[in-house]
């Protein structure tokens, strides 16, 4: 199969105006990925579907992925004149990272029996502007899968046919998914407690004796 | 009637027995229940009434399709709150007398998916509940115990008096209220009348 | 119908739009003999025919992934277990492969053939209920799913004395098991892997020639190979359909490029061919058993570098996959580097294969729709996780 730097560049030729980039992994799996703007999202589907050379006809799994905003802190190494000697120093970086929601697609073909190639499409914010377009029209796979994403994270797909909860009811409100869901207090006592759930229960326990 | 004495009618050939006894036998040994499974625990349940473990010994093999036929509701399984409702109004269409046995962890209290938020933390927050059998899943052995627990309560019943069976008791309460789905939880999120919340002990 | 009157449901409201009063439409499910557990189909009938079917799922929605991203990694080994409760030991694998991925930990050798080993019991378990089940659909209740335990009793007892739980194994390790088999054991398996054709053999001349299965299964459900693939169908389903795709082949995960087996492959992909599939692949099965008892020597059980505590994999992400007996089941994992998945996702083999369901089962009988499900093959434990 194709790089994953070959596959970035025929898709900037063969589609105007779209834009990838390789994010990259250093995991052992060293499963990179191409994120793809939302605007051309369906444009690459389909490019990368009906390729003679890539024929990813099968799209194995789509999911989200939340990302609230968060601070960032990266390790540079700067060099600075102190004392009149060049040295290393290191500096760490701060930066604000927009929260945003992802989607995360991961093709293979079963024409050619090659992949995965995993593609990612990310909203502006997770509030308002939180839509992507659908994968549906271009495999069918998607179909489920990309409402689970709406119904738990809270991505409108649109071009979806058929948007709606999967795994909740339809009166539900919130997208339980999501990093900072706060899920409803119908908690016990547990006997057991540790970490997280300790402190639950310790909160509960306060509450019960307050009442 | 005096044991000493049904036992020397018994070496005589008479057998003498109460209409209660008689009549909590024939409950006992033709408990029918509901054919519904929600979980892991229903492939225990289904495994319970093959060949090896054979609850037809214990007069169970009728598991009925339709909530009206059934005595017995055999909670197998984690109950979500989208299926809580529905667990609930089948509860309610069972006629009496009815049973529940609440099968595995996730029936009884949420077991390891407790931390869920669709997961309702035991089913006994809304339904009267007879019997608990821990696990995850229960073995089959396990089920059987919880049967033979089921039928030595059916026969310690009492027909008449203040502790008689709610099918005997027109006052008493035979339907439950079922919860509605709320925008964030079941409204309400437990049935007052049946369930409170332990004591919190440190 | 007071069940049907009181669930408010968008498929309803959709669906009465264009209903001219002569359809029926009908709630099967989520409490439904023939539904596998608590799945509910919204079905519109013309007469007898389907003329519109919507699957509704969550009535089992566990929270698996939620639960996950809260615990550490090896914490979800026993929820994986609770995943498809028919096949444990093939769920363990597919996580511990995703992890082994994202960390890359190596397998020992004889880990691996007890993986297999594990596994191909765990498929012929898993077929032969899904035979017994599926016959049960079709009107023969009792015996045929009565025989399909019976066979599974027997793997159970197997599983029992390797991993101390008949159904929740929880045996896989990231990076090999978590002990190694009991004395005695490969002969026990060996015995049960012997006796199997002959239960094969019986279930078939029971039933594959069958009249009234042949009627009832053959041209049901139909699937073209363009729309499975388009609908990432995977596993017999699949196969049924024609298409030659099985992960055991095109990945060659684990060890399995070791062994000689055929991949059966359907004409039609109808329900007989989708049943037929099955038993196929069961026979392919005992041939991968038989070279895998024959093949497994002494030595390690698990890689050395795994940690059991303080396990944290560095910064990344893996998608792991392997062929579960209903299909390709896939673990997505990603690593903030702390001692939690920052997310964690199982692609489900059974949810995904539903995408047809409508298709299937459209101008069918509804006496077909619960036999066109039962040859799906889903758990729900999987489907709404």
């Amino acid at each position: 199969m194709e790089t994953l730097e070959q596959i970035k560049a025929r898709i900037e030729v063969a589609i105007p105006g779209a834009s990838a980039t390789i994010i990259p992994n250093d995991s052992p799996s060293a499963q990179r990925s191409l994120l793809v703007d939302c605007g051309h999202g369906l444009a690459v589907a389909k490019f990368l579907r009906d390729d003679a050379e890539l024929k990813l006809d099968y799209c194995s799994n789509a999911t989200g992925v939340d990302w609230p905003e968060a601070e960032l802190t990266e390790k540079f190494k700067v060099k600075q004149v102190v004392d009149g000697v060049e040295k290393e120093v290191e500096e760490l970086k701060k930066t604000l990272r927009p929260g945003y929601l992802e989607a995360v697609y991961h093709l293979y073909s079963m024409a050619k029996k090659h992949g995965p190639v995993i593609i990612r499409l990310r909203t502006e914010n997770r509030t308002d502007k939180n839509h992507l377009p659908s994968l549906t029209p271009v495999w069918r796979g998607c179909e489920f899968q990309e409402r689970e994403i709406f119904d738990l994270y809270g991505i409108v797909f649109d071009g979806h046919p058929d948007l709606r909860r999967i795994l909740m009811w339809d009166g539900f409100k919130d997208f339980p998914m999501r990093r900072d869901y706060v899920e409803p207090d119908d908690y016990e006592y547990e006997p057991t407690p540790h970490d997280d759930v300790l402190l639950k229960s310790k909160q509960h326990g306060e509450q019960e004796s307050k009442v | 009637m005096d044991e000493g004495l049904k036992s020397e009618l018994q070496k005589q050939g008479v057998f003498t027995t109460t209409l209660e006894s008689l009549y909590n036998w024939g409950r006992l040994n033709s408990v029918w229940p509901l054919q519904f499974g929600l979980a892991c625990c229903a492939i225990e349940m289904i495994a319970t009434t093959m060949a090896r473990y054979d609850l037809a010994r214990f007069g169970a093999e009728v598991f009925r399709p339709s909530p009206r036929q059934a005595d017995l509701m055999i909670v197998a399984g984690t109950v979500t709150k989208k299926m809580a409702p529905q667990v609930v109004r089948l509860y309610n269409q069972m006629g009496e007398p009815k049973y529940v046995i609440a099968m595995g962890a996730c029936a009884i209290s949420g077991g390891p998916f407790k931390q869920g938020y669709n997961v309702l933390k035991g089913i006994d927050r809304y339904i009267p509940v007879d019997v608990h059998i821990p696990g995850c899943p229960p073995r089959p052995e396990a089920l059987i115990h919880a049967f033979m627990t089921l039928q030595q309560k059916i026969s310690d019943q009492r027909l008449t008096g203040a502790q008689r069976p709610r099918h005997l008791n027109a006052d008493a309460q035979s339907e439950f209220p079922v919860p509605k789905f709320g925008e964030h939880d079941l409204e309400p999120a437990s049935n007052a009348d049946v369930w409170s919340a332990p004591a919190f002990v440190r | 119908m007071s069940i049907v009157a009181e669930m408010p449901s968008k498929n309803f409201e959709l669906l009465s739009k264009d209903g001219d009063g002569e359809l029926l439409e009908i709630a099967m499910g989520p409490h439904h003999p023939s539904t596998h557990g608590v799945f509910r189909m919204d079905v519109v009938l013309d007469g007898e025919r389907v003329v519109k079917l919507k699957p509704v799922f969550g009535y089992l929605h566990r929270n698996h992934e939620k639960i996950a991203e809260g615990t550490t990694y090896l914490g979800s080994m026993p929820y994986t277990d609770r995943l498809d409760y028919f096949c444990s030991l093939t769920n363990n694998w597919a996580y511990a492969l995703a992890v082994e991925k994202l960390a890359g930990l190596q397998v020992p050798e004889r880990a691996e053939y007890i993986r297999v080993i594990t596994a191909e019991l765990t498929r012929l378990q898993n077929h032969a209920c899904l035979m017994g089940f599926l016959v049960q659909d079709m009107g023969a209740s009792g015996t045929p799913l009565m025989y399909a335990f019976r066979e599974r009793e027997k793997i159970l007892d197997l599983f029992e004395s390797l991993t101390g739980a008949r159904m929740m194994c929880n045996y896989m390790r990231f990076g090999g098991c978590r002990c190694d088999l009991p004395a005695g054991w490969l002969d026990g398996a060996k015995k049960v892997v012997a006796e199997t054709p002959r239960f094969i053999d019986e279930f078939e001349a029971l039933l594959a020639g069958n009249e009234i299965l042949m009627a009832r299964t053959q041209n049901v459900g139909a699937m073209s190979r363009e729309l499975a693939i388009n609908a990432s169908i995977t596993g017999p389903m699949l196969r049924a359909a024609g298409v030659n795709y099985d992960l055991r082949k095109v990945d060659r995960y684990g060890i399995y490029d070791r062994f000689q087996f055929k991949v059966p492959l359907g004409d039609h992909g109808d329900t007989y061919d989708r049943y037929m599939v099955r038993v196929l692949e069961m026979r392919e099965t005992v041939k991968i058993l038989e070279q895998a008892l024959a093949g497994i020597s002494d030595g390690p059980i698990i890689d050395p570098k795994a940690k059991l505590r303080g396990f944290r994999p560095k910064v990344g992400e893996a998608y792991g996959r392997i062929e579960a007996p209903k299909g390709e089941l896939g673990f997505y994992l990603i690593s903030d580097g702390g001692p939690n998945p920052y997310r964690y996702r199982v692609r489900p083999p059974s949810l995904i294969n539903l995408t047809v369901l409508e298709d299937l089962c459209l101008g069918q009988l509804v006496a077909d729709v619960v036999v066109i499900l039962g040859s799906v093959d889903i758990v729900l434990g999987e489907v709404d996780r």
